[in-house]
């Protein structure tokens, strides 16, 4: 059975929302009733059936619409995509990894044959049909990254490894937590980390370097990370900060259940085979407050998180404006009862 | 891809004798299909169960990155090592099935250079095998300077010189000859990358020669194996659970501890998110702390492990786990 793509903006109206099937599948983030970071990395191998983590790269039913709307942030900002000229090679492993891996887990949606390096593609929800000669740049309408990232949920750094580091030098960043590739191209690990507050001094990001510049091909790992978002919007980026940072202020206890939304990100980690490079997909999954109280467990612990968050976090990821406002109206689905340790629904 | 085994089940398709020294063996999927993409610099980890005693060697691949039907690696014979080229040699045969990694790069191109300047010595030309091939199909811009002790016995020297003509440079010891390798740092392009593998000396040689000439250290590449080394086995008594466990050569002690049915918690299995960490009751001995995530102080403390990476060696060690 294949998946019910729905039709759905993420700007202007904001017709989007999750059907209850996909409100289960949504990957919760928090294990107990409290939030700190920590170096919450594990190995990305496949999850239960009907989670996001079923299969290692996930399409779900909000997979046309985000491509439209990346279509549209890229025909305004051609910036978002960006590719230093030691990275094609590593574009081509993500073309290779992306299509693999979707033509396996959704046979009836993607499929790839590939006959030496003439490689025909189909793309059946984007209504794509495309063959081309691996490697060979003339033969696809973009750089390989991009075409292949035009046709994948979520966004994608890809970052080269020399000296111990990391460094972005390529990527397709639309649907980002406030943070941007223009500004952060060519950067190393702890230099884009810089305005984190906290993780540094705990530490968190020499381990985390260690871990991922000993990353092998085949084991791919993964994290989550999470923010909140006003109203669904996935370009959230300080290129457009005016379009976006005013909805923060609209937030009233009458509108919290539609408006805000939790925003979270499965971060995963690859290492690349013919560049040696590694690449860092970041897909974004919204739900709206009024969807998370469906799950009782998710309302009482998403209150208890929100409540608690040291200020230094809250700040950070943007909260400050209208956290009061929402941990009272979740208060209202908590009624103190405990909770069962674990992401999933009772 | 398939995420979490990096084991790959292969036959062994041919062995050839290369010269007195060396041999090369080609390895294909087992259950048919190419074997995973990889690139130039890669070694694989081989797998080599000689009855209770299992051997891991890392040997890099030779054959060309674009061509991944097989894999070949060379090996030469070292008669006073360890025991794992002379296993190759006289024990792998054709038709054998045998357990290999999946390729890993610690010895990567670095693909902004606008100049790839190469040093081979002895067998340390197989990942240059390799790696030429990657950049002459993409036209890369490479110089490979290549010694060995004969003629007789240069691994490579003639398809290596059909295949690149003049880019390839070929010292032999026997006629005394030595690369000119002060005047080849003088005379390179702005950004050229220097790449050398061979003996340990030479590398050094390599390494000290580039440094004098105030070439950066990220334009110095050197070809250096972490090798998954067995360790020692050892036994560790499980204070909370009541259990006495051993372990083997082949295990870590999580594995170990997993085997034993106790469920402890751990995440990265790789050193690095602390969630392992357990407290040591008492030791006799001494610890082999290979994690990333106990500070200094805590690894010489004796009261600390983390038992995804670390081991021990000696006569007693009890855990509260
Ligand atoms: C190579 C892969 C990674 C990339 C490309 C990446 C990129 C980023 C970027 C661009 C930001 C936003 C910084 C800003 O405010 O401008 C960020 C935030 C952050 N990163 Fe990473 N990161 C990576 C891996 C990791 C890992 C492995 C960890 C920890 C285990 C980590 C922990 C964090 C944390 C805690 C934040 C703050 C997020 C928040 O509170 O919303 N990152 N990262
Ligand atoms: S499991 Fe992560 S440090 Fe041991």
């Amino acid at each position: 059975m294949g998946i019910n793509f729905r039709k759905e903006t993420f700007r202007d109206d904001f017709t989007f929302r999750n059907s209850p099937e996909n409100i289960r599948r949504f990957p919760f983030p928090y294990h107990e009733d409290a939030y700190m970071y920590s170096v919450n990395i594990e190995p990305h191998v496949p999850g239960p059936k009907n989670s996001v983590f079923e299969h290692l790269v996930d399409v779900d039913e909000h997979y046309v619409s985000e491509m439209q709307d990346r279509a549209m942030v890229l025909a305004e900002d051609p910036l978002r995509c960006q590719s230093l000229p030691h990275m094609t090679l590593a574009g081509w492993d993500l073309l290779e990894l992306l299509m693999t891996e979707k033509a396996a887990s959704y046979p009836e949606h993607f499929s790839l044959t590939r006959e030496g390096d003439r490689w025909h593609w189909i793309n059946r929800p984007l209504g794509i049909d495309d063959t081309f000669t691996f490697g060979d740049v003339s033969t696809l309408p973009y750089g390989p990254m991009e075409y292949i990232t035009r046709q994948s949920q979520g966004d994608f750094a890809i970052l080269d490894q020399r000296d111990n580091n990391l460094w972005m030098d390529a990527g397709m960043i639309t649907t980002q937590a406030d943070w941007s590739l223009d500004f952060d191209i060519g950067m190393n690990f702890f230099e884009w980390h810089a305005p984190v507050p906290l993780a540094h001094e705990m530490g968190v990001f020499t381990r985390a370097l260690k871990y991922l510049t000993n990353i092998q091909q085949g084991k791919p790992a993964r994290r989550l990370n999470w923010t909140m978002t006003i109203n669904p919007r996935l370009d959230t980026s300080p290129e457009n900060f005016h379009k976006w940072g005013g909805d923060r202020l609209t937030v009233t206890p009458e509108n919290v259940g539609q408006k805000v939304h939790l925003r979270v990100e499965l971060q995963s980690f690859w290492r690349l085979p013919r560049s040696n490079a590694l690449v860092f997909p970041i897909r974004c999954y919204l739900l709206k407050m009024d969807e998370l109280v469906t799950v009782p467990k998710w309302a009482r612990r998403f209150h208890r998180v929100l409540r608690d968050l040291p200020v230094e976090l809250a700040e950070y990821k943007g909260l400050t404006r209208y956290r009061q406002t929402t941990v009272e109206w979740l208060s209202k689905h908590d009624d103190g009862a405990p909770t069962s340790p674990g992401f999933s629904p009772d | 891809m398939s995420a979490g085994t990096n084991k790959l089940n292969v036959t062994v398709t041919e062995v050839v004798a290369v010269n007195e020294l060396v041999k090369r063996f080609h390895f294909e999927r087992t259950d048919g299909g190419n074997l995973p993409t990889f690139s130039g610099g890669a070694h694989v980890v081989v797998e080599m169960r000689d009855g209770d005693t299992t051997r891991l060697n890392p040997y890099s691949l030779m054959s060309s990155p674009l061509a991944t039907r097989d894999y070949t690696i060379s090996v030469r014979r070292d008669d006073v090592g360890r025991g794992g080229s002379l296993f190759m040699h006289n024990r792998v045969k054709r038709g054998m099935e045998m357990v290999i990694s999946y390729p890993v790069n610690l010895f990567s191109l670095d693909l902004r250079a606008k100049k790839h300047l190469m040093v081979a010595g002895g067998i340390g030309i197989t990942p240059f095998l390799a790696q030429t091939a990657q950049l002459a199909s993409s036209g890369g811009n490479f110089e490979l300077h290549y010694t060995c002790r004969s003629e007789s016995l240069g691994s490579y020297t003639e398809v290596l010189r059909e295949r690149y003509g003049n880019r390839v440079n070929l010292y032999y010891d026997e006629h005394n000859e030595r690369i000119p390798l002060d005047r080849l740092l003088a005379t390179q392009p702005l950004g050229t990358h220097i790449y050398v593998c061979g003996p340990a000396g030479m590398i050094k040689w390599v390494r000290d020669t580039a440094a004098a000439h105030g070439w950066p250290d990220d334009s110095v590449h050197y070809e250096h194996f972490a090798a998954p080394q067995p360790g020692t086995p050892f036994d560790v008594r499980l204070a909370v659970s009541g259990l006495e466990i051993h372990v083997g050569e082949q295990q870590s002690l999580l594995e170990a501890i997993e085997a034993a049915g106790v469920d402890p918690p751990y995440l990265c299995r790789g050193g690095v998110c602390g969630q392992c960490e357990t407290n040591v009751i008492s030791y006799d001995g001494t610890f082999k702390h290979n994690d990333h995530w106990l500070s200094d102080e805590e690894h010489c403390s004796g009261k600390k492990i983390m038992p995804c990476v670390s081991r021990f060696e000696g006569r007693s060690l009890v855990l509260e786990r």
